[in-house]
């Protein structure tokens, strides 16, 4: 039932106020034609428990990362969540609050942004950040559109060891804004320098790279900048934030504009969001920035505070001319990135960054050392790479490792036709060797005597 | 009790060598990270965040947490927004391991609690619009415009015709010719009347055969429905475009007017409001779309369906637009509107609308005879009144009157939206508030228009801060704590 208090007491005093005889009456605007003559066809209404036991039986048919140990990646990882950030972030206070629209009465979620703004400028070595964009795909999208705003152009050049979701969600953008996508191979698991350099020109508004890529591999940020910057495009560069506890930060490698999917930095993988779009770039940006943003100033009494700025670059100010469409920022995911910023700090970062490539490193060479598999690509990854299964049973490996208790990997084949016999493997600080080393069983015996199943293929995610 | 000293900044409290969390120590044999990486990649030094222990970070933010409004805290009639309560049943179950531990990539045959949620929650939301294909990716109100904008330019690339222009009236959220652009269109704006509703005449003048889409919030941004919608889709229709509503304001309309049946082809749903998320402090939201069949085909992929082997995710769609988000969509959002409307049922959704109206109504018939409500005595939801008068009479402004609100323990309207309207003061009360703070709330804002305006001009005096110097922010902006050198 609604959450509502009017007695009919109340109700009738209402009306009386109003003037009506009905509730019905105050709905005489809506046509009668358009006046739906019949109930909702929905399920009845559930009391508490009654949700409580349909919902929870429901999350029991999935399995969960609790249940299984979870070696999946991609972009939503199984890192550890500190106690602390669930108990601040689920804060009423912060939680069924808004917009700072009143800052007199919002100072918390302002300062709030304004500290996970420093934070991210803090991690990336970038000039400004805003406070937050949906998530990391949709933040590539909108760099790109900066990208182009900012040049003048429309080519961009992104390669394939980018996370292929990304590189969809800019071709769906692109289908209406005339961009042209050019997407460079990368059969060695990271970009050639010069295949990039070869299709950049003097058209390129951006190039677009992610390090560490899809595949786990570590790019050359540097090198491929300078391609970028000596056409005079922009380089974007989409990051780890748990790699920056080990690896130089984008503002350190001449990225223009960094972006990431912020889940990492203390939100649970939730099948896919809500999370948390990061976008930092150099300060020449700042007003070509999409996105909400804080800043510091004094009140009528000389006080220091906080307050939304900048919005004229916004769509309530500017409308068709705003930089973006965007009007909310993922305030509670900053939060969260804030709180779990805070609580790491650079020592528990770069343990956690340690520990990912550590354990990685030893789950690899365990897989590998097994004649069935294979490492797809040379070379050095952070916390994430890629098996090539020599039997090419990809889809049933993956199924049944899940039966015996492991979510082993993502088939790469939906996106990668020539990596059909591949799978994506993350290792995070919270798998244990117990774990790894149980994962490497699992594969090296769940199909020894398993015969080939005909509806093993997997779908092309397109 | 609040702490006073709750504004200093975390990176004030940091100390060199103080911690909060400690990892294990690494339980597998490897090498150091500098023979497992190359050194051109790897960083000196960790970032320089803060160092700060955990009870300081506990602190800190719940400090900062007190300085906030909320609706768990105080009435918040925030025209536009729906801030009404959220409830905690729908957080507790939202945060079970088996939700919320899942991965995006996991097996479907692991998958299909959430997805025969997510397949139900589609057929939820097109019976309530009338729209029955459904898109759960959209990631907020305004990527949903957005979306939609493109699944209309993919329709009309696919049947050859070459439409340029968006039109929308000038009442409507800054999101829609925002949306337009990024979608490729031109954005046209067509006339309001005073009462809010779309001036027939300009819209006649602009509708021609390169107008794609007109997009109309019904009810209004005044808070108004739109008598003339079935007249404006008959005629949108007549030249080939499409109809978008926008859904800011479904909360007016659950069980008892439906999108579909009036004509519109394309909406969103704003779940964080009508469905009773969280607002998070400005997010999230999520925006799923719903279509009729024939705009189905382009919809973003994938989609949930059930076959005989159970639910299963649809990517192969030739005729989609593509991805609009990674993965599925801002989930947690989605699994708390499915809760929400299965709290109520069809009659409860039904009775929040109408309590909804009933409060915002009741609230009118009390505000209007000290502040003129220009589109008069009915609304729907929510009402706008004009400080027109009495900024003219006493030169108090609908901000003086916002921010004396507070003083008082509410919070403000919003104000200055519509941009049709002088001194405008949008106030939504919501379903989820008492008579007696509806009562309360009207004898203050009376209260405040018989206050001196030398009391006003300086209000809010009972908040840690008051009236921010905004012009100095955007001018000098400071947007992030610079160590101090040294």
């Amino acid at each position: 039932m609604p959450y509502t208090y009017n007695t009919p007491d109340d109700e009738r005093a209402m009306l009386q106020s109003i003037g009506v005889a009905s509730v019905q009456e105050l709905f005489q605007s809506v046509p009668e034609e358009f006046r739906l003559q019949r109930p909702l066809d929905l399920p009845p209404a559930l009391g508490e428990l009654e949700l409580t036991q349909h919902i929870s039986a429901l999350a029991a048919k999935n399995a969960n990362a609790q249940q299984k140990a979870c070696f999946l990646g991609g972009g939503s990882y199984d890192h550890f969540v500190p106690a602390v950030v669930d108990a601040l972030a689920s804060r009423g206070e912060f939680y069924t609050s808004y917009t700072p629209y009143q800052p007199e009465v919002s100072q918390g979620n302002l300062q709030v942004m304004f500290e996970y703004q420093s934070l991210i400028c803090q991690l990336t070595g970038m000039d400004v950040s805003n406070a937050s964009l949906y998530d990391g795909g949709s933040a590539v999208a909108e760099a790109v559109l900066l990208a182009m705003s900012v040049t003048g152009r429309n080519r961009v050049v992104v390669p394939a060891s980018m996370h292929p979701e990304y590189r969809q969600i800019l071709q769906t953008y692109f289908a209406c804004i005339g961009g042209e996508l050019v997407t460079v191979p990368t059969p060695s698991g990271v970009v050639s320098v010069a295949d990039v350099a070869a299709v950049v020109n003097g058209e390129t508004a951006c190039v677009v790279v992610q390090h560490p890529n899809f595949f786990g591999g570590l790019e050359d940020v540097a090198a491929l900048s300078q391609v970028a910057h000596d056409a005079g495009a922009l380089l974007i560069h989409s990051f780890d934030p748990i790699s920056l506890g080990v690896l130089k930060r984008p503002g350190d490698l001449g990225a223009d504009v960094a972006v990431a999917e912020g889940q990492s930095l203390g939100t649970p993988m939730l099948f896919g969001g809500p999370y948390l779009g990061i976008m930092a770039c150099k300060e020449q940006f700042v007003r070509r920035m999409p996105g909400r943003i804080a800043g510091q100033t004094v009140d009528r009494r000389g006080r220091r505070c906080w307050v939304l700025t900048l919005q004229t670059r916004e769509q309530h100010i500017r409308r068709e001319k705003a930089t973006s469409n965007i009007c909310t920022n993922q305030g509670l995911f900053a939060l969260r990135a804030a709180i779990y910023l805070t609580e790491m700090g650079p020592q528990g970062l770069r343990e956690v960054a340690e520990l990912c490539v550590r354990k990685a490193h030893y789950a690899r060479e365990q897989i590998t050392s097994h004649p069935r598999f294979t490492s797809a690509f040379e070379g050095p990854t952070f916390k994430e790479f890629v098996v090539r299964d020599t039997q090419g049973r990809v889809g049933e490996l993956i199924e049944q490792a899940a039966d015996a208790g492991y979510l082993a990997g993502v088939p790469l084949a939906p996106w990668y036709p020539d990596l059909a016999d591949c799978f994506l493997v993350a290792v995070t600080e919270k798998r244990t060797k117990p774990e790894i080393d149980g994962l490497v069983q699992t594969l090296a015996t769940t199909l020894r005597n398993a015969a080939p199943r005909p509806h093993g293929a997997v779908l092309a995610r397109t | 009790m609040r702490n006073l000293k709750t504004s200093t900044l975390i990176f004030e409290l940091s100390k060199p060598g103080r911690r909060g969390a400690k990892l294990p120590a690494c339980d597998v044999p490897s090498p150091e990270i500098n023979q497992l990486l190359p050194a051109a990649a790897l960083a000196a030094a960790p970032p320089p965040l803060p160092e700060v222990a955990e009870p300081e970070v506990v602190r800190h933010f719940t400090n900062l947490s007190t300085l906030n409004m909320s609706v768990d805290t105080h009435f918040y009639p925030l025209g536009s927004c729906t801030m009404k309560y959220n409830s905690k049943r729908n957080e507790r179950l939202a945060g079970l391991p088996g939700l919320a531990e899942l991965h995006p990539y996991q097996p479907e045959s692991s998958l299909q609690g959430i997805l025969q949620i997510f397949y139900e929650l589609q057929q939820f939301f097109g019976e309530i619009s009338g729209l029955p294909a459904v898109s759960l990716q959209p990631a907020a109100g305004a990527h949903g415009e957005l979306t939609a904008l493109m699944v209309a330019a993919a329709h009309f690339r696919t049947i050859g015709q070459k439409r340029t222009k968006i039109l929308a009236p000038d009442s409507a959220h800054g999101t829609n010719p925002a949306s337009a652009k990024m979608a490729g269109f031109e954005f046209v704006t067509i006339k309001s009347t005073p009462q809010g509703n779309v001036d027939m005449d300009d819209l006649r003048a602009k509708l021609d055969d390169t107008v794609a889409v007109f997009m109309i919030t019904n009810p209004n941004t005044l808070g108004m429905f739109d008598k003339q919608v079935g007249e404006i889709c008959k005629l949108v229709h007549d030249h080939g475009g499409l109809i978008y509503l926008d859904g800011a304001n479904m909360n007016a309309i659950l069980g008892i007017a439906r999108p579909g049946d009036f004509g519109a082809d394309m909406m969103h749903y704003n779940p964080h409001k009508t469905f009773s998320g969280p607002h998070g402090g400005g997010g999230p939201g999520a925006g799923p779309i719903c279509v009729t069949e024939t705009l189905r085909p382009y919809l973003p992929c994938p989609v949930v369906e059930k076959n005989d082997d159970g639910y299963c995710l649809v990517y192969d769609n030739p005729t989609t637009i593509g991805r609009v988000r990674s993965f599925f969509g801002n989930v947690g959002v989605l699994i708390r509107a499915y809760c929400y409307i299965s709290t109520h049922g069809p009659d409860g959704l039904k009775r929040v609308s109408e309590t909804a109206v009933l409060n915002a109504n009741y609230l009118l018939s009390k505000v209007k005879h000290f502040l003129p409500v220009p589109q008069g005595a009915r609304c729907m939801h929510e009402f706008v009144a004009s400080g027109a008068a009495l900024k003219k009479a006493k030169g108090i402004s609908a901000m003086d009157v916002a921010k004396r609100l507070l003083d008082y323990g509410f919070h403000a309207p919003t104000v200055y939206f519509p941009l049709t309207v002088a001194e405008a003061m949008m106030i939504e009360p919501t379903e989820t508030e008492s008579k007696e703070t509806l009562d309360s709330f009207a004898e203050v804002l009376f209260r405040i228009t018989e206050e001196s305006g030398d009391l006003l001009h300086e209000a809010p005096h009972s908040t840690p801060i008051s009236r921010p110097d905004e012009v100095r922010a955007a001018r000098q902006p400071i947007i992030k704590w610079t160590p101090a050198t040294a």
